[in-house]
């Protein structure tokens, strides 16, 4: 098990009871001098994380002061120089709204060879209300996402002649990526997926990890087991895995634990979107959108917004205690789910302080990290029912 | 919408229905499919044997992927025109219709033999920062609603009591909308230079109560058809036909009585 540091980098100093904080909430609200020191302080703790022997998980979002990180490809050139040992996993490049995927193959080789061979490339289709700070048209998202990853993945290999490229959403001619990646032939891709059973499926046949944020465990079994079931159909093509973010956090007492929770609670309250910005038309499939049209959708992010600690450390979408606590709840949580590799952590978000951020991720590598580094990378579902008998 | 019956066009399943009896008159429904079974084209039924055809994507017509914009539509509708053996047809076009009759009459000028467009999109007047339409995806389907219809409650549908297919069909068209319509938003840049190839009379309808688009973008897309004539609608949004059938239905008439 890989444990990964993780901040969407927010900028909390606005009016919290903005109705509407994604999309639209006007940018006056942001003060230079305050987000300087932020982005400087969030790059610092990155810089501990790495230190304390973690890694480094990045993201981004757009016109919203949930996430000051809108630039992943920079943040990762930073860390990639800054940093000794951490991997850098970004994900990910939101490929489709992107809209140049030859130059996310410049830039993450860039970063892959600066970092000698660190990183870890993801892609991601981006969640709704992304369609509207970058102007995609919401009817394409999924098939750019799958198209731009290939053209990535084809301009990273084919090493020996240029190449000209005339597909569906992307022209190009005389495709020669200079740099290449350092790693050969290119870093481990990355997807995350949250519903969809083509993402894990795809990404287990072409041996990419898959990623998902925040769900309840009884949602991430099926889509874990999915994954597993079709790594061992497609012959078990090497590397993979898969990762899951919860909001994780870790204090010498229960109470001091829960302060840290409750901070990091903020992520799921605070940032608002309007109805219409979390499901653009042609986003989700139409059986979705019959679903949600009788309004039998969503009562997982209404649940999320408004539940106890209790209930989110029960789903798994929480994990925070004490040490020997955090540590059972993982190990739970990997059982209810069937294993995992990857426990990318979202261990600071809102007004979480310096102290109390490194506070937490330290104790965390300290007495957490070492209980459950060992425990076994997940195993295809027929491996392992061989194993058993 | 009933009595549809499914023809192959290119390779392309297109839904048409049949309403009435008499000279035949194509009627290109609205992006919300609203026409079909209305009072307005029971009106029109009363005259002409009404062809309400689904622009592919919308109601039960199929959408190829590589159907992208409207002029795409025009193809293929024009081909249906062929198909049923109608040339010179009388043709009605409302609002994401309006703007495919608009490129039909461009590809070809002999396909219509009046053509009445009713709150059409397709044309850019403004500049980069003048929005010639409400912005419907960032306003969202309530505040929109509140733009398109002047008593919108009264065209709330009650999705819990329709059936999987129907809201399926709803929720498709909405999807469709946004695959023609994103970007760029509700217009073909090049539409506006090539409408002058439009001969047919052309009757621009326009609710005077309209919220997506108002009447001074009707007349500035009249101005681009030659001797095309702008109706306004009194108390209606960006469906006049719907929301004031009769008003509509004299106006349309009227024009089309001058053919003969």
């Amino acid at each position: 098990m890989r444990a990964w540091h993780f901040t969407e980098m927010p900028y909390p100093h606005y009016p919290q009871d903005e109705p509407a904080t994604r999309i639209n909430l006007p940018n006056k609200f942001f003060d230079p001098q305050t987000g300087a020191d932020l982005y400087n302080r969030y790059l610092d703790e990155h810089m501990i994380a790495d230190e304390l022997g973690l890694d480094l998980m990045l993201n981004e979002h757009h016109q919203t002061p949930s996430c000051m990180d809108t630039c992943a490809p920079l943040t990762a050139a930073i860390l990639a120089r800054q940093t000794k040992n951490a991997r850098i996993c970004l994900l990910g490049n939101p490929i489709g709204h992107r809209n140049d995927p030859i130059r996310v193959a410049e830039e993450m080789a860039m970063v892959d060879c600066i970092s000698r061979g660190r990183l870890e490339c993801g892609f991601v289709r981006g969640v709704p209300y992304e369609v509207y700070a970058a102007n995609t048209n919401p009817t394409y998202t999924g098939e750019k996402l799958w198209d731009g990853i290939d053209l990535v993945i084809k301009a990273w290999r084919k090493v020996d002649a240029p190449f000209n490229y005339e597909g569906r959403f992307w022209h190009r001619r005389s495709i020669n990526v200079w740099p290449r990646p350092f790693q050969a032939p290119h870093p481990q891709i990355w997807v995350t997926g949250s519903s969809d059973f083509e993402t894990p499926r795809r990404c287990a046949e072409r041996g990419w990890v898959f990623a998902n944020f925040l769900l309840p465990h009884d949602k991430v079994r099926p889509l874990f087991d999915t994954y597993r079931k079709h790594f061992v159909e497609h012959g078990m093509p090497g590397g993979g895995g898969l990762a899951y973010m919860p909001l994780v956090y870790v204090a010498d007492s229960d109470s001091e634990a829960d302060k840290g929770a409750e901070e990091l609670r903020w992520y799921l309250t605070a940032p608002k979107a309007e109805p219409h910005f979390r499901n653009p038309p042609g986003y989700m499939p139409v059986i979705a959108n019959v679903k949600a049209m009788r309004a039998t959708q969503g009562p997982n992010e209404r649940a999320a917004r408004t539940a106890s600690l209790d209930w989110l450390r029960d789903q798994g979408i929480l994990i925070s205690g004490t040490p020997d606590n955090v540590v059972k709840q993982i190990k739970r949580f990997y059982d209810l789910v069937g294993g995992f590799d990857h426990l990318l952590m979202m261990d600071h978000a809102g007004f979480m302080g310096h102290e109390r951020t490194v506070k937490g991720m330290t104790l965390f590598a300290r007495e957490v990290y070492p209980q459950i580094k060992d425990l076994p990378r997940t195993t295809p579902l027929k491996v392992a029912s061989a194993a058993a008998e | 919408m009933a009595g549809e019956e499914l023809v192959l066009v290119g390779g392309v399943e297109l839904e048409i229905a049949r309403r009435g009896s008499g000279k035949p008159l194509l009627l290109l429904p609205g992006e919300d499919m609203l026409e079909a079974d209305s009072a307005f084209v029971a009106g029109l039924a009363k005259t002409f044997e009404v062809i309400v055809a689904s622009p592919p994507g919308f109601g039960r017509s199929a959408r190829p992927e590589w159907l992208t914009q409207p002029a795409d539509h025009a193809y293929l509708l024009l081909s249906l025109l062929k198909k049923l053996n109608l040339a010179r047809v009388p043709a009605i076009g409302c609002s994401f219709g309006g703007w495919i009759a608009a490129e039909m009459a461009v590809i070809d000028n002999d396909a219509f033999s009046r053509l009445a467009l009713i709150g059409p999109y397709g044309v850019k007047l403004g500049g980069p920062t003048e929005s010639d339409f409400a912005d419907i995806y960032q306003l969202g389907p309530t505040k929109s609603a509140a733009l398109k219809f002047r008593a919108p409650e009264t065209m709330k549908r009650d999705f819990t009591k329709l059936g999987d297919d129907e809201l399926g069909r709803i929720a498709r068209n909405l999807e469709s909308f946004a695959r023609f319509g994103w970007e760029p938003y509700l217009h073909n840049p090049k539409l506006k230079h090539l409408l002058y190839r439009v001969t047919a009379p052309t009757l621009i309808i326009w609710g005077e109560k309209d919220g997506i688009a108002g009447t001074d973008y009707a007349r500035g897309f009249a101005k681009l058809i030659a001797g095309a004539r702008v109706a306004t609608v009194a108390d209606a949004a960006h469906y006049p036909h719907i929301e004031q059938p009769d008003t509509v239905l004299r106006q349309i008439t009227e024009f089309l009585g001058d053919a003969k």
